[in-house]
């Protein structure tokens, strides 16, 4: 017995050490709200990025989010248009639509000092393209030539570099391409294409810690999945200088926290205003509400391995699907107007000159429950009298969208037993169902654009053996119109020879367009100019701090 | 005494391995977490079957379990996907869950106990009779319910706390929501206390104490209590493995970066190795407080003897 109570007070004691231990950790994490003013610091609500923080390697909006303020690249997308404007590059020079003669401007560096060069580009496409170094972004640099070398569908790569980079200055490099890609340019100001410092390489894990870019912000402190402090880098010679102090990103497990936090005053900008929300929103923010369209289109994909799927009449079928689907009143009553219905392929980001066309679906995404009956009926009817519409149900509202659509179908079609839902667990259970082509039915789609142009609406998602063509659609008459139009080297040619294949994917329904989601911001009265660009992040150098 | 111990000890040894056996099977179970990484691209296959070989997933599932159980022995948990050592995200999470607890169970212990001894000793009068109406309305209404009120009242109403705890998570954030936490266990503690003084307050030790003319403290704070307390204690034990696994709701809500909120990350994106480590920690402190609370009966009760 006695020897039984010195062992619970040991216990008892450790347990007070624990206490005591955790105790002083905790002490170290208090935030500071900073100043005013253009020093002042905003805070802004961020998730945990997925991936290694860098640039080839971050294919999601929060990582994302932190290299548009770390990095600057060849070109940068304006936070209005979204067109692409030289930002490093000098000039980027062509005659053949296949050789890239690039010049970087003069007088840029890194935060720790390190000028940048062409070799800064060249190292970092290369590694980024290099198949052992197993980035995620890698089929960016796809296009140029040797590729296939460094990064080889199958077994080991037989080269460590791009055989189609070559350096010829201290400033200028070459690139060529492995086929024709005239708008090619217009595609470097994605994140994928950004310079890295010789540290990066040098000690890869410090640089993980603390990313060192040639942005506008330089990280200042960095608590992996909790805070990352970014402050303004006075050294940055670039037009767009933060007018603000800095950034401070905190990580929230929801965003409906991050919203009680911006309405109790603790914090300065919630990028993603949760769908529970949204009927609070203009009683809680009034006009500090932003709701700005993006360039994300969300759609029904079909699985064309499935020879169900796949018929010579498959189209009617699909088409009426997509009339049996009352976008309007799903899009205000669900999402309170957060999404625009969808009326073409691509986004109102691109702008009319860029290809968006909102006359292109006509009346095949225009509810129209008669002719969706009639047209289901030609097309072979649904498959088996029952489809189930496949979403994941860890992330985002999509069970509430899934049972309306199907709701509006089953009106349509006057048969409850037309369309259910069928959710997963999680997003990567989902992707692994898709990318193994084992869907039975309809399964949700979102495409979410890398860069601004038609062609990253088009090719990606339709194009025979394409990156995220999941549901395996082909179509030769879409390929050849897709190969004509990289090839032309007039943009305004290039973009109406893309519409045409847009029109192939309309006439065929290779998957229903349902709507073009908004970006959605709240913020506090103390930060003004908040606006958000065409990949609703927010444009942060341009906040300003009262 | 030494004995028992040490048997207990080695008892823990199959249930470890058993356990985070199962939790390899389960979240294997699952499917390829690679699928997951690219976003709403699909990886080129040559970057899949890299990155399958960086995280060891190419390699039959028992010799996966086999190198796995290798490395942490070496202290080593593997990686998380997004580049992090498991064990450093342990470090971050623990202790910010080990103080959420703490507080949910001083909770527990200070309130729980000292309701029920009362409502115990007054049984049938009016604060006995609300005491058991208050316990009925919390633990029928779940906790994110109370969290999310508690939040919105405290943080946002009247501001009085911050509706979210800081990274650092100290530990005067933490009394909210700690006691949101707490507060379904909290309910059943004063249950179970009540009934059991009740039951301890008629029998005859008790009777003999305070005929021997006991001061009346005494009698509740040594004989009464003492006695009644054995299965408080089991449930407060039981309860810290469950508090410290189950904080995901309230973690969730108050943005507390704890075990709940890893293990949630960890199982959205099918990360094997971070589910893992954290049910294999979390199963040894299962264990471990098991045995305490084993210890325990035997202060609280000199009859209870283990050879």
């Amino acid at each position: 017995m006695r020897r039984a109570t010195h062992v619970l007070k040991a216990a008892g004691g450790a347990l007070a050490a624990v206490l005591a231990a955790t105790a002083l950790t905790g002490c170290g994490g208090g935030v500071s709200r900073g100043g005013s003013g253009p020093d002042g610091i905003v805070s802004s609500s961020w998730g945990d990025p997925q991936n290694p923080l860098e640039p080839a390697n971050t294919n999601e909006v929060q990582g994302g989010k932190v290299l548009d303020m770390l990095f600057r690249g060849l070109k940068r997308y304006d936070p209005r248009t979204g067109a692409a404007q030289d930002m490093l590059a000098e000039r980027i020079d062509t005659t053949d639509s296949i050789t890239f003669h690039i010049t970087v401007k003069d007088g840029w560096s890194f935060s720790n000092g390190e000028k940048v060069t062409a070799r800064s580009f060249v190292d970092a496409w290369n590694y980024g393209a290099y198949l052992k170094n197993a980035q995620k972004n890698a089929y960016f640099f796809g296009y140029i030539d040797g590729y296939d070398q460094v990064h080889p569908a199958e077994g080991d790569p037989t080269a460590t570099t791009l055989s189609g980079l070559t350096v010829t200055g201290d400033r200028t490099f070459t690139v060529r391409l492995s086929q024709k890609f005239s708008t090619w340019p217009d595609t470097l100001g994605y994140a994928a294409f950004a310079p890295l410092p010789r540290a990066f390489y040098d000690d890869h894990a410090a640089w993980l810690a603390k990313p060192v870019g040639n942005g506008p912000y330089a990280v200042d402190s960095y608590v992996r999945g909790s805070q990352m402090s970014l402050r303004r880098w006075d050294g940055y010679p670039g037009p767009d200088k933060p007018l603000n102090g800095g950034v401070d990103l905190r990580v929230y497990i929801d965003n409906n926290t991050a919203y009680t936090d911006l309405v109790a005053g603790n914090l300065d900008l919630v990028d993603d205003v949760p769908a529970s929300q949204l009927r609070n929103v203009k009683k809680d923010l009034g006009d500090r509400y932003i709701n700005t369209p993006a360039g994300i289109i969300q759609t029904l994909a079909f699985p064309y391995y499935d020879k169900r799927w796949n018929t010579p009449n498959g189209y009617k079928l699909r088409t009426g699907l997509s009339m049996a689907i009352n976008r309007p009143s799903i899009t205000s009553r669900i999402f309170r107007n957060t999404r625009t219905p969808a009326k073409d392929w691509t986004s109102p980001v691109l702008g009319t000159e860029g290809g968006f066309d909102d006359t292109l679906c006509g009346d095949s995404c225009v509810y129209d429950p008669a002719r969706a009956r009639q047209l289901v009926k030609e097309g072979g009817g649904i498959p088996g009298g029952t489809m189930k519409i496949s979403y994941n149900a860890d992330t985002g509202s999509h069970k509430e969208w899934v049972d309306a659509v199907c709701n509006s179908i089953n009106n349509a079609l006057g048969n409850d037993r037309a369309c259910v839902g069928n959710p997963m667990g999680t997003f990567a259970d989902f992707r692994n169902q898709v990318t193994q082509s084992k869907m039975s039915g309809p399964f949700r789609a979102g495409w979410q654009m890398d860069y601004p142009l038609i062609q990253n609406f088009l090719q990606p998602l339709y194009y025979t053996g394409a990156s995220s063509n999941d549901g395996k659609w082909s179509n030769s008459t879409f390929d050849g119109l897709v190969d004509r139009a990289n090839a032309e080297s007039d943009t305004a040619t290039a973009v109406r020879t893309f519409q045409q294949a847009e029109r192939v994917v309309r006439d065929q329904m290779a998957a229903i367009p349902l709507w073009y989601q908004n970006g959605s911001a709240g913020y506090a009265p103390r930060i003004s100019n908040v606006s958000l660009n065409p990949f609703s992040v927010p444009v942060y150098n341009e906040i300003k701090v009262a | 005494m030494g004995r028992y111990v040490i048997r207990r000890l080695l008892q823990m040894i199959p249930v470890f391995f058993g356990a985070t056996l199962l939790i390899f099977l389960m979240v294997n179970v699952m499917g390829d977490p690679i699928a997951g990484l690219c976003g709403q691209i699909q990886c080129d296959p040559a970057t899949t079957a890299q990155l399958r070989a960086q995280y060891g997933l190419d390699q039959p599932l028992w010799q996966q379990y086999a190198t796995y159980m290798g490395n942490v022995f070496q202290g080593d948990f593997g990686t998380a996907f997004n580049g992090q050592p498991v064990t450093e995200l342990m470090a971050a999470a623990f202790p910010v869950t080990i103080r959420l607890t703490l507080v949910a169970i001083c909770f527990e212990i200070v309130i729980g106990i000292s309701l029920g001894v009362l409502t115990g000793l007054w049984r049938g009068r009016p604060i006995d009779t609300g005491v058991l109406l208050l316990t009925l309305v919390v633990i029928s209404v779940p906790t994110f319910v109370t969290g999310l009120l508690l939040q919105l009242l405290l943080g946002v109403e009247w501001g009085i706390i911050k509706p979210a705890v800081s990274p650092g998570a100290p530990l005067d954030e933490l009394i909210v929501p700690g006691l949101v936490l707490a507060s379904v266990s909290l309910a059943y503690v004063t249950r179970l206390t009540r009934t059991s003084i009740a039951e301890n307050a008629r029998s005859d030790y008790v009777r003999t104490a305070r005929a021997k003319g006991l001061p009346r403290h005494r009698v509740v704070t040594r004989h009464l209590l003492r006695n009644s307390l054995i299965p408080v204690v089991t449930f407060i034990g039981a309860d810290v493995g469950a508090l410290m696994g189950g904080a995901i709701v309230t973690e969730r809500i108050f943005n507390i970066h704890g075990v709940g909120y890893q293990l949630y990350q960890g199982i959205v994106r099918q990360n094997t190795q971070t589910v893992v480590g954290f049910v294999t920690v979390l199963v040894l402190v299962f264990l471990l407080i098991n045995l305490l609370v084993d210890l325990l009966y035997a202060v609280l009760d000199p009859r209870i003897r283990y050879a």
